[in-house]
């Protein structure tokens, strides 16, 4: 059947200039395929990436919008016509909504002194400052990422900062979480940090939650703020989140960072992708290494975070591009910075137009991790605890120690005599151990020597065991002289 | 470039107060032709509005809206009528800057011109015209331009 296809005018550039293409097709989907086939210019404009009719682009065959024929499945039948008309939707970028609701409707001298080198600026100005002053925002975490980001966001003004955190100062958190000094180890976090941030700029609010983010409590928190910041270290929080900003129709300002690499993107999906667009299912436990696992660059957090704080500032004051719907890859050893271009799910379950989900989940279940944090069990099997090791060497038994973690773990502490074959290279390098032996494998906590001595029993090594709790278990409970990392 | 007369200019920036808090949104009608310059720039114009009902559902008024296809299709052939045709859409932004969302750019055609007014506090502030690039990446802001109306 012949079919003649009128092309709008706004599109005819991409189709020679034709008004009218005469194609031959059984039915409307094949007629628009071999459309855009003929004039591929004509594809984007038309279809998706996704490869589906866009959602504005309407189909009419002889005058009949075919949504309510057999769309796309329609038949032609005999001689027609097929019109293709947009409809028109589209809509302002939001801003946070609560900017007008504030009561601070004017700067005081000492803030007029304070900002004025962002007052003098027509992107920021007065109008600008006040929307800071005005705007209310949420951190999530203060660790590496809520250092720059609660320092940047109070220096800059923003009328409310919130903290969530839970977590206590570590001495192996100074070298790069710059809101905290030796005098803070040991102290809740939040607490250090609210006296920091306060010393930083004493014009604002700063209201601390010293609560363990959950689906019960999330939605309360966040319900107070305009925006969002995520600086999470971990998966469960990361859905969590964004699930939550979804729901209430907030942004998240993402930041996420791992030994010499970061991400920044900003989630909002009343505007456009969220988290889950991106990644629609957390990895399996385990594959994705924490900071605490894998390191981190410590000034890595610096740059993110300062990323972040940059992109919260230009969504308050309604500047320049925000970050939505792109994704910025940071590489420190190459000093390189790549932008992906994110799209909105159309499937996604919490932010497209028929969502699958509509309430917040079982983050920690969501994302495989136990409900409760397992004691490592001791496997009769294979494990050996430390105070056992202990009283092997108190009886002049004859073992060795195989050391399974990498060489830079094993320059910073090591027990005496042991044998280093990082994990990885086990399987190749059996030949340089003696399997008539006993053997005590061990790592930093237990669950690479757990999986090398499993490698160890099932090539013949009768007398291999795992020691239970690895390198820190024996600092603690043997040999405190070994520095703990 | 987009050429349309001060009472047209009027009429959008009325609309879009009249609407206050929700959108307004409407179709441009006029000639597509080129512009006298050396890169012979498009150049739309405006020969009348239509007006257009905002029909999406009320909970996304204020953010969204939408001219349902019909309503093209028959503005189109109205206009072929008088030798003239569908040059672009203008619609407001309450309470928003007068550029493009990213949702804009997604529901957007290269060759229309896309006016925005920004409307704060129920008062039309600044207008803004806009045509998507061709391959779609970005809208390319375009002058707008309310020639004097002829003396009599």
């Amino acid at each position: 059947m012949t079919v003649l296809i009128q092309i709008p005018t706004p599109l005819r550039g991409f189709a020679d200039e034709q008004a009218e293409v005469a194609v031959a097709a059984a039915t409307v989907g094949e007629a628009m395929e071999q459309l855009v086939t003929r004039y591929e210019g004509l594809r984007p404009h038309l279809f998706g990436d996704d490869g589906k009719l866009r959602t504005f682009v309407n189909l009419f065959l002889n005058d009949e919008d075919v949504r309510y024929l057999e769309r796309e499945a329609t038949p032609i039948n005999g001689d027609a016509t097929l019109a293709i008309i947009p409809s028109i939707a589209g809509g302002a970028v939001a801003e946070p909504p609560a900017a007008a609701q504030s009561t601070a409707t004017e700067l005081s001298p000492e803030e007029i002194l304070r900002y004025s080198r962002h007052l003098i600026m027509p992107e920021v100005g007065s109008e600008g400052q006040l929307k800071l002053k005005q705007a209310k925002v949420l951190m999530i975490g203060t660790g590496g990422l809520g250092s720059p980001l609660g320092m940047y966001l109070a220096a800059a003004g923003v009328g409310r900062l919130g903290l969530v955190d839970f977590d206590v100062v570590d001495e192996s958190n100074l070298h790069r979480q710059l809101l905290y000094s030796n005098a803070d180890v040991g102290r809740p976090k939040i607490d250090a940090a609210v006296e920091r941030l306060r010393e930083v700029n004493p014009h604002i609010e700063l209201t601390p939650h010293p609560v363990l983010l959950n689906s019960s409590n999330a939605l309360e928190i966040f319900e107070d703020y305009d925006l969002i910041v995520d600086g999470t270290d971990n998966f469960p929080t990361r859905y969590l989140v964004n699930d939550a900003c979804v729901l209430l129709g907030k942004p998240n300002v993402y930041g996420s960072i791992f030994r010499f690499e970061g991400q920044v993107s900003v989630f909002w999906g009343a505007e456009g992708p969220c988290y889950r667009c991106l990644f629609a299912e957390p990895p399996p436990p385990g594959l994705v290494p924490s900071c605490a696992e894998g390191g981190v660059l410590g000034v890595l957090p610096g740059i993110i975070g300062s990323l972040q704080a940059n992109e919260v500032i230009k969504l308050i004051i309604g500047q320049g591009d925000p970050l939505i719907g792109r994704l910025v890859l940071f590489d420190a050893l190459r000093m390189s910075f790549r932008e992906l271009k994110l799209r909105k799910n159309p499937d996604c379950p919490v932010c497209s137009e028929n969502p699958t989900q509509t309430e917040l989940i079982d983050y920690e279940q969501f994302c495989g991790v136990p409900a409760v944090a397992e004691e490592p069990a001791l496997n009769d099997m294979i494990d050996v605890t430390p105070s056992q090791v202990q009283s092997w060497m108190n009886d002049g038994r004859d073992f060795s120690i195989l050391d399974v973690r990498g060489p830079q773990e094993y320059a910073i502490c090591r027990i005496d005599g042991s044998t280093l074959i990082p994990v990885a290279e086990l399987e190749g390098r059996l030949d340089e151990l003696d399997p008539s032996k006993l053997w005590v494998v061990h790592c930093h906590h237990g669950p690479r020597s757990t999986r090398a001595t499993n490698i160890l029993r099932d090539n013949g090594f009768q007398q291999a065991y795992n020691l239970a709790g690895g390198i820190d278990a024996w600092a603690e409970q043997v040999d405190p002289s070994l520095p703990r990392y | 470039m987009i050429e349309l007369s001060q009472g047209d200019l009027a009429r959008i920036r009325a609309h879009g107060e009249a609407t206050y808090p929700e959108e307004c949104c409407g179709i441009l009608v006029g000639s597509s032709e080129k512009a006298a310059d050396d890169e012979g720039t498009p150049l739309a114009r405006v020969a009348r509005l239509v007006g257009a009902e905002n029909t999406r559902e009320q909970e996304n008024r204020h953010n969204r809206y939408l001219i349902p296809p019909e309503v093209i299709l028959r503005t189109e052939r109205e206009a072929r009528a008088e030798g003239l045709d569908v040059v672009g859409y203008y619609h407001s932004h309450p309470d928003h800057p007068s550029r493009p969302s990213d949702f804009d750019r997604d529901h957007a055609w290269p060759g229309y011109s896309y006016l925005i007014v920004s409307v704060r506090e129920g008062r039309a502030r600044d207008e803004r015209s806009w045509r998507l690039s061709n391959d779609r990446s970005r809208f390319d802001e375009e002058p707008i331009r309310t020639p004097e109306p002829p003396a009599i």
